[in-house]
């Protein structure tokens, strides 16, 4: 029993943790962003698996990594602007808009892999992120090795997540963006435009999620696989709301949930062959509807998400 | 000036002319999509409609297709009535078809008017287990009934692999996960001499005609809906919200899980873990097609099934990957839902009137 805890003590698992919570962190800063603003975006576990397949993609086809990041990104951002023309001009069911949109991104990507790659079945493989491995980051105590051995992603991530909640809490623009999620009268009668307003969250927040695919594919694996995104959309989802849509609880979920993952895994080849391996896989999911079960009753949900907006209409 | 102008009530055609404009449109745009990358649009158009409808075998088997599609549509259009966002149809139905299999594998023996019933009761008690946390989630917690539903799909799905490479694996199966057979007295007989058509059809039909009448006739099927307008207002009229909502949740997971244990019993005999091509998905699709009229997913179905047939068979034919079906069900449940909006809204030309 006292080797299941030894564990947390090794610098491996604690590189597994953070590997595992940064496409997490990266989705739910996208999903916290459009629900700060009013939106719900249930694209995202589609918005993942575009990102992951299109920054793949523009890689192997010759692109530079981090123009890879670019088209992942650039994908998440059209299908936020579809995402925000059906709900916040169109006014439409977030959740069925959402729904339609993962139907519409999933199908779409798998659709375009087996057109470029209509009878392989190895998936092809790039040459993916390469730990920083920065030696001043190696030499600071406990952190530095663990964090030495990440990808820059994971730091463009955390990057991320610093400055939203920077700029949510410190800025006139978050001030917006919070008011808009509580009170868009209130920030129309301060002469800004909801619609436009939310329509940048929307787009912003859908190139986050798609990034936080472009990770699977470019920095975790060097290859894209059907159903590999497997439901980290919705457990975003669910942890905007466990961080109570706050950037930097966002990120202490994410790492949270990175360890418990990471924990999984080893118990999995400590437990070798006497538990299931498939217990252990449910245990992500079933820890989100925990964690979300729990968060819920005290959830302070913004109060305009869902809600769609019309001028002169209450 | 081109304005929206809201409207009591949408005339008939336009009832029907909506989700069939959608599903027109979300065909051509797909085929446009196979003109971008060089294959001729009319012929494909073509063998997809001859795929689907072209023949009697291909007819059966848009029929067989229906089957599931009509429970996971009835599914979602009952719950979504009651604005429960039950997203979770493709577990449930892996759940009755799980539970089908545990009942109908010989773990009882009886004449097959005693099995029958009981496989497909099971299975649809085991859906309505499967959607009773999300529901009680709901309304004990708070918590977003789309997130649960949606997550316990994996669970669900690592349950049944589980399943089926342990206690329920079968030993005469070469190894492969997979359950073992249904017994005969357990199965359900076939509509049709050499084809894949059985009576899990005629169920669903049925089960369409009955929740029409309960969601139109009944004071209970009147509640759900008032339920799904205005949750605050039914419980000031002395609603049981929270009942009701649970209710309609497990209502809805029964369905889905008849449509496992529907294509166990049916069709495939035996589970496996790829026994859903995504039906629980697609009939989300299929229920916001039919605009949540319980009558109306017949059709819908038969249309969605349509589509995945004919695409199956346009797909062979041309070397297009079967993910094409996948992209015009997606294309259409967005342009459906754009296209309820001409249901509630008309277009004025002109000034407004003061």
């Amino acid at each position: 029993m006292s080797e299941a805890f030894e564990i947390l003590f090794q610098a491996s698992f604690w590189v597994a943790a953070i590997r595992i919570a940064t496409p997490l962190l990266f989705g739910t800063l996208g999903a916290l962003l459009g629900e700060r603003a009013g939106v719900l975006n249930l694209g995202i576990e589609g918005i993942f698996v575009a990102g992951a397949m299109t920054g793949w993609l523009a890689v192997y086809l010759g692109a530079p990594l981090w123009w890879g990041v670019a088209v992942a990104a650039a994908s998440g951002a059209i299908l936020g602007l579809l995402h925000a023309v059906l709900t916040v001009t169109l006014a439409l069911s977030q959740h069925v808009a959402g729904l339609g949109i993962t139907l519409l991104a999933t199908a779409g990507s798998h659709f375009a892999y087996r057109l470029a790659f209509p009878t392989l079945t190895q998936p092809p493989r790039i040459e993916p992120f390469a730990p920083v491995g920065w030696a001043w980051l190696e030499a600071v105590p406990l952190l530095g090795p663990v964090l030495a051995q990440q990808t820059p992603l994971t730091f463009l991530a955390i990057g991320t997540a610093l400055l939203l909640a920077f700029v949510l809490a410190r800025t006139p623009l978050g001030l917006a963006i919070r008011a808009l999620g509580d009170d868009p009268a209130a920030v129309e009668s301060q002469g800004l435009s909801v619609a436009g307003l939310r329509f940048g969250c929307v787009v912003v927040g859908s190139a986050l999620m798609a990034v936080g695919g472009a990770f699977l594919t470019m920095s975790a694996f060097n290859a894209f696989f059907f159903g590999m995104v497997s439901g980290r959309g919705w457990i975003c989802i669910a942890l905007t709301v466990f961080a109570s849509w706050r950037p930097l609880k966002a990120l202490a979920g994410a790492l949270l949930f990175g360890a418990f993952d990471a924990w999984q895994l080893r118990l999995q080849t400590l437990a070798g062959g006497l538990v299931p391996s498939q217990v252990f896989l449910m245990v992500p999911y079933l820890l989100s509807i925990v964690a979300l079960l729990l968060a819920a009753r005290r959830a302070d949900y913004p109060r305009a998400l869902m809600k769609p907006w019309r001028r002169g209409e209450r | 000036m081109i304005r929206l102008e809201p409207r009591a009530a949408a005339p008939a055609w336009l009832v029907l002319a909506a989700p069939l404009g959608a599903l027109a449109a979300a065909l051509l745009l797909a085929t446009a999509l196979l003109a971008a990358i060089g294959i001729a649009p009319g012929p494909a158009l073509r063998l997809m409609v001859e795929g689907a409808l072209g023949s009697p075998f291909a007819l059966a088997e848009t029929a067989t297709r229906a089957t599931p599609l009509l429970l996971t549509g009835l599914a979602a259009a009952i719950a979504f009535r009651a604005r429960f966002w039950n997203i979770g149809g493709e577990g449930q139905l892996y759940l009755g078809a799980l539970a089908a299999v545990a009942v109908g594998a010989g773990a009882i023996e009886g004449p097959p008017w005693l099995l029958v019933p009981l496989v497909l009761a099971t299975g649809a008690a085991a859906g309505a287990l499967g959607a009773l946390l999300p529901a009680l989630g709901k309304v004990g917690a708070g918590a977003d009934e789309v997130v649960t539903t949606l997550l316990l799909n994996f669970v669900i799905a690592l349950f049944v692999q589980m399943m089926l490479e342990g206690p329920m694996k079968d030993p005469m199966g070469l190894g492969w996960p997979q359950s073992p057979p249904l017994l005969d007295e357990a199965s359900l007989p076939r509509l049709v001499e050499r084809q894949r058509l059985h009576a899990g059809l005629l169920l669903g039909l049925g089960l369409a005609l009955l929740l029409q009448l309960v969601v139109s006739r009944s004071v209970w099927g009147l509640g759900v809906r008032a339920v799904g307008h205005n949750p605050r207002a039914a419980a000031y009229a002395g609603l049981p919200v929270g009942r009701t909502t649970v209710l309609v949740a497990m209502l809805s997971g029964a369905l889905a899980g008849l449509a496992g244990a529907g294509e166990v019993a049916g069709l495939k005999g035996y589970l496996t873990a790829d026994l859903s091509p995504g039906y629980g998905y697609a009939g989300i699709v299929v229920a916001m097609l039919a605009g949540l009229s319980p009558l109306a997913v017949i059709p819908a179905a038969f249309l969605v099934a349509a589509v995945f047939v004919g695409a199956d068979t346009m797909g062979r034919t041309l070397g297009i990957s079967s993910y094409f079906a996948d992209l015009v069900v997606a294309l259409a449940l967005l342009f459906v839902l754009v296209g309820g909006l001409s249901l509630r809204y008309r277009l004025r030309f002109g000034r407004a009137a003061a």
